[in-house]
């Protein structure tokens, strides 16, 4: 703990734990280090993220594979997390850095909360992500990117949104639907078919599935519906009511009609 | 020439004690108790903004009485401990006796080493998965620290409401009746019978926000309106 004498306190007066990581313990920080020269070797990375809205609220959904290489690293790895109680966010690229980077925003936004004794706006917490993500850019020249994709309810404008950015700390507010990682260009392709307004928050999470089962179709590094481990996307939907993580039990379901109806068709996809 | 009069270390402490003491009784009292659905934090304040009591950390609470500047950067200090504690090892590795032992050794190097010594009064509390789990400390301006059963009663006339408070507490309690306990006790140094809903503050560490809320993080703030309908229930 700091030394709470008068003049300290005022200098070091912040409601943002990054900075005060940054001043006080910055080897705590994932991405402050200099790498020195040379080749790193492999490392786990984090696959595709599909978001998407609907009335009333917004989605992300995450597969559960990350590779290294031409290796399948995990099977189990889950890829989109709680914010906070209003927001999700969901990561590609190198696993180890943004699994961190996740969790000093998770940290970041509580602790604003907790010094402030209110939320950051919706747009705060975009912005925020978006300077982390500007920080980690060194690393990223080195190969070590992460690419998050942010979701969130906007209590003022009774909204869900979308935010994606790019390796520079860019944000980019994106309407509709949106995805990240190495399947995302198939993901996207899906979400163009089956997206459509006034969806409803089932028919929404049906949707996420279908585009990641499309996505693990074409991309092998984008794991698909495993009923032989039982594993099934991670999906994160928020609404008024705050973020809640969809129970396995309906992912199963859905992923079980999913595969049922293609086997059904009989089609080359 | 100034004079360099000698005074006595002796002296010189219990001077800084009453300064101190004399700050703290000015304010008004704060009650910590804890019952079976968790841990009660109840202050007479009528400010809805500046709050005596506080978030620390998933099952840790604040509750401070006297000058507001300094127990504010006081919880903000604490704030930071437990976040870069649990951010550098894992969330249940913050405790409230890490966090009260800080809190100690910050408020004794103040006392003993700056102009003048905190007025301020602290109780730190932590809310476990059953009442005999429950850790209550109770922080004075010297860096003295206690480990208190059950309840906790600072700032003001707080051995008036302490009284008040030992008469009506058993572990039994749910939240509704600590609370009303709490106004009850709180009032005790007033002509009135109870504090009305607004004139107090109130947060509660719940016992297990996991199932309750879907939110490790057991602190909640209670409306004036939660408060008023809590206090108005069967009396």
């Amino acid at each position: 703990m700091q030394d709470p004498s008068a003049g300290h306190v005022a200098t070091q007066a912040t409601s943002s734990f990054i900075e005060h990581l940054q001043r006080s313990r910055p080897e705590l920080l994932p991405f402050t280090q200099a790498l020195p020269a040379g080749q790193i070797p492999p490392a786990p990375h984090a696959t595709t993220i599909v978001a998407l809205s609907y009335p009333g609220g917004v989605l992300m959904a995450g597969d559960r594979r990350a590779t290294m290489g031409n290796v399948i690293a995990s099977r189990h790895i889950e890829k989109v997390f709680p914010a906070d109680e209003y927001s999700v966010m969901g990561i590609a690229g190198t696993a180890g850095l943004a699994i961190d980077i996740t969790r000093l925003f998770q940290v970041e936004l509580e602790h604003y909360e907790k010094i402030e004794g209110t939320r950051l706006s919706l747009d705060g917490k975009a912005n925020r992500l978006g300077a982390m993500i500007r920080g980690n850019l060194p690393m990223a020249m080195q190969g070590l990117a992460v690419i998050p994709l942010f979701a969130g309810f906007d209590q003022t404008a009774g909204v869900g949104r979308l935010f994606s950015y790019d390796v520079t700390g860019g944000r980019y507010e994106e309407l509709e639907h949106h995805s990240v990682g190495s399947g995302s260009v198939f993901a996207r392709g899906a979400l163009k078919k089956l997206w459509r307004p006034n969806l409803t928050e089932d028919e929404a999470v049906a949707v996420a599935v279908e585009a990641l089962y499309d996505a693990a179709d074409d991309d092998s590094a984008t794991g698909g519906p495993d009923p032989v481990r039982q594993l099934w996307p991670v999906i994160y939907t928020v609404n008024r009511a705050g973020a809640r993580r969809v129970p396995e039990r309906e992912l199963a379901a859905i992923a079980g009609s999913i595969v049922e109806s293609r086997a059904v068709a009989g089609r080359e996809a | 020439m100034t004079q360099q009069f000698y005074v006595s270390p002796e002296q010189l402490m219990k001077d800084r004690a009453d300064f101190a003491r004399k700050g703290i009784a000015r304010g008004r009292s704060v009650v910590v108790i804890s019952c079976a659905d968790g841990i009660a934090l109840v202050a007479e304040n009528p400010s809805p903004s500046l709050h005596k009591i506080g978030e620390i950390y998933d099952k840790i609470a604040f509750a401070a009485v006297g000058k507001y500047n300094e127990f504010e950067s006081l919880r903000q200090a604490g704030v930071r401990y437990a976040d870069v504690r649990g951010y550098s090892y894992d969330r249940e590795d913050v405790t409230a006796r890490g966090l009260a032992s800080v809190y100690a050794q910050s408020l004794g190097a103040v006392f003993t080493a700056e102009q003048k010594p905190f007025e301020v009064e602290l109780a730190v509390a932590e809310v476990g998965h059953t009442q005999s789990e429950d850790h209550l400390y109770r922080l004075t301006f010297d860096g003295s620290i206690a480990d208190q059963n059950g309840f906790v009663v600072m700032g003001g006339l707080a051995e008036q409401v302490a009284e008040t408070v030992a008469g009506g507490w058993n572990a039994d309690l749910d939240l509704a009746g600590a609370l009303r306990l709490a106004v009850k006790a709180l009032a005790a140094d007033k002509e009135v019978d109870a504090l009305p809903g607004t004139a107090v503050e109130a947060a509660v560490l719940d016992r297990s926000p996991e199932s309750g809320r879907g939110s490790r993080r057991a602190f909640r703030r209670l409306r004036a309106e939660e408060i008023t309908q809590l206090l108005a229930g069967e009396a």
